[in-house]
């Protein structure tokens, strides 16, 4: 068991007519991992998982659930995994209660209704009409949903979308108890805190490709390595000094400015080297690396912007 | 995906899945069942209307008389399977399209296809409580009819339920059809509306069949309503109802399931 993976993707293609959605995805999550996928709106994440709840066919590639073909073994995919799909609905003339219990009955060990409300806040809500719970509430009934047939692996498509960041950080620790039970999860997201706090490893998805794949520490780091500073500096000086440090890498000028790109503990180097010049550096500004750095390094964009492909 | 040897059965095992508890179809339709009440649309204008429509006519003394412009025919009898064919087709042609497309705009029907059991149990549901709305409603109208305006109790009982039951069949087909061209909630609406008032037509709800020309009567015959009113009311004087219009009934249900299938959405 130990070497199956959860989520086994292989070259995953799939397009909707002329727009390729997805172009060449892999990527493969442990057992036990939360693993997520990032990216901005349109770079392929929701039709990614779409293939690996079997919703969708791929038009190349593989994909292998636990060993299960999504486009194959559907019945058995869906005792084993548990879905938050975006915009899906229930009827909002049925109770809180009766959807958790028509949820329930679906599979064969579902979970009890309880183990869930309390966390999600959904406790007092359980006779509530759908129609009157509030976009926060009804988006953790879905978390509730897809938790409910005790899947092996969840997956979930935005989940915190919408939420407060009171009720963000409670389905957080939701997903990091039901993960310390074993579960597997694969989480789409495109809000940077939620990949940081939750995920073991984070696939940067863009424009129907992987163009990262790391633990969220690890790519923030690779962005911290392309750190920026500016400066304006107190005396004329050559570029050479600072470009000969091996911790610079580049060494541009903008209006008053001088922008440095380097490496390391980049302020402090180039701050010492200046002065060993006798020039002061006035007005320092860093940008702070984060994985949305990183996203923005790797992909030019940043996550909230659309991708080029809808 | 490699051969078609497999693919009956394939296709048994997806009818009859084998990891979903089958209890989760009981708890599928007590859940609609709770829904048609809670949004009793369907129940006001599938039972309710016809209801009201059949208390009108029979109070209406005329409608008791033969009428001489009408060949000595009695329009009261007449009158009956026609609101029974609109309540059928109400609820086959309106309201059953209206809720699937809603549950495939909402992404009810994608949810659920992402669980161990198949989307269509749903549809599947709808048809169940559909059929019973149907059913309850014709049977209120007949009863009515007979306690408190003198129809005489139908004569081929066994006629007249298969006539019903086709009518149904086909009425529904229709509906399932609209539900799988229809783009959205509003459109379901509309075509359900546009074919239901000539159908209407058809069934002689404005000008009953007897009283209608040749041609008329003619392209009537060939209509769902047109066919499941001349059943029925053969059925209910006693006569076993012209093959032609069960047949033309049986045909409606058979191309219409045939297209929704081939052509439905689940999201």
């Amino acid at each position: 068991m130990n070497t199956q993976a959860a989520v086994e993707i292989a070259h995953l293609r799939k397009a909707y007519g002329e727009v390729v959605a997805v172009d060449d995805v892999s990527f493969s999550v442990a057992e036990g991992e939360i693993f997520g996928v990032l990216g901005p709106n349109g770079a392929g994440k929701t039709t990614t998982v779409e293939c690996v709840l079997g919703l969708r066919s791929p038009d190349a590639g593989s994909i292998r659930v636990l060993g299960l073909d999504p486009g194959q073994d559907r019945e058995d995919l869906h005792q084993i995994v548990g879905a938050q799909l975006q915009e899906s609905a229930q009827p909002g003339k049925l109770r809180v209660g009766e959807i958790l219990d028509l949820y329930r009955s679906f599979y064969s060990e579902p979970a009890d209704v309880g183990e869930f409300i309390d966390a999600l806040g959904l406790a007092g809500k359980l006779k509530d009409y759908y129609r009157s719970l509030s976009g926060g509430q009804r988006q953790r009934l879905s978390v509730a949903l897809a938790l409910i047939g005790r899947p092996k692996i969840a997956v979930l498509d935005e989940m915190t979308a919408g939420l407060d960041p009171q009720a963000r950080r409670a389905t957080w620790d939701l997903i990091e108890g039901v993960r310390n039970r074993g579960v597997t999860i694969l989480l789409v997201t495109h809000f940077m805190e939620e990949a940081e706090r939750l995920c073991d490893r984070v696939a940067l998805i863009d424009a129907g490709r992987v163009v990262a794949l790391d633990s969220p520490a690890g790519l923030a780091a690779r962005a911290s390595g392309g750190k920026t500073m500016r400066f304006v500096p107190s005396a004329p000086f050559d570029d050479r000094l600072l470009s000969e440090v091996p911790e610079v890498r580049t060494v541009t000028r903008s209006g008053s400015h001088v922008v440095v790109t380097g490496t390391g503990e980049l302020v402090n180097v180039v701050i010492l080297t200046l002065a060993t010049a006798g020039v002061t550096a006035r007005d320092v500004q860093l940008d702070p690396s984060t994985l949305e750095d990183a996203f923005v390094k790797l992909t030019g964009r940043h996550l909230h912007e659309e991708g080029i492909l809808k | 995906m490699s051969t078609y040897t497999l693919a009956l059965p394939k296709a048994l095992s997806k009818a009859l899945p084998k990891t979903a508890p089958r209890a989760a179809f009981g708890k599928i339709v007590l859940n609609e069942v709770r829904l048609a009440w809670r949004l009793p649309a369907g129940l006001i204008f599938g039972v309710a209307v016809p209801l009201v429509l059949l208390i009108i006519f029979g109070e209406i003394p005329s409608f008791h008389q033969p009428q001489p412009s009408l060949g000595g025919l009695v329009l009261f009898p007449v009158y009956v399977p026609i609101i029974i064919s609109m309540a059928i087709a109400i609820l086959g042609l309106i309201s059953l399209p209206a809720s699937l497309v809603s549950y495939r705009d909402q992404g009810i029907l994608r949810r659920l296809s992402t669980t161990p059991v198949p989307s269509s149990w749903l549809l599947a549901a709808q048809l169940v409580v559909e059929f019973c709305i149907a059913m309850t409603s014709l049977l209120i109208v007949i009863v009515v009819s007979i306690a408190a305006f003198g129809l005489d109790v139908p004569r081929n009982p066994g006629a007249l339920l298969l006539a019903i039951v086709l009518s149904i069949a086909a009425l529904f087909a229709i509906g399932l059809c609209i539900a799988a061209v229809a783009w959205s909630g509003t459109a379901a609406r509309a075509i359900g509306a546009g074919v239901f008032y000539p159908l209407l037509f058809f069934a002689g709800m404005w000008l009953p069949r007897q009283a209608m020309p040749g041609v008329l009567q003619g392209i009537s015959n060939y209509t769902p309503l047109g066919a499941s009113v001349e059943a029925m009311q053969d059925s209910m004087r006693g006569q076993f109802p012209p093959a032609a219009s069960l047949l033309v009934l049986a045909g409606y249900a058979l191309v219409f399931a045939f297209i929704a299938k081939r052509f439905f959405r689940w999201q």
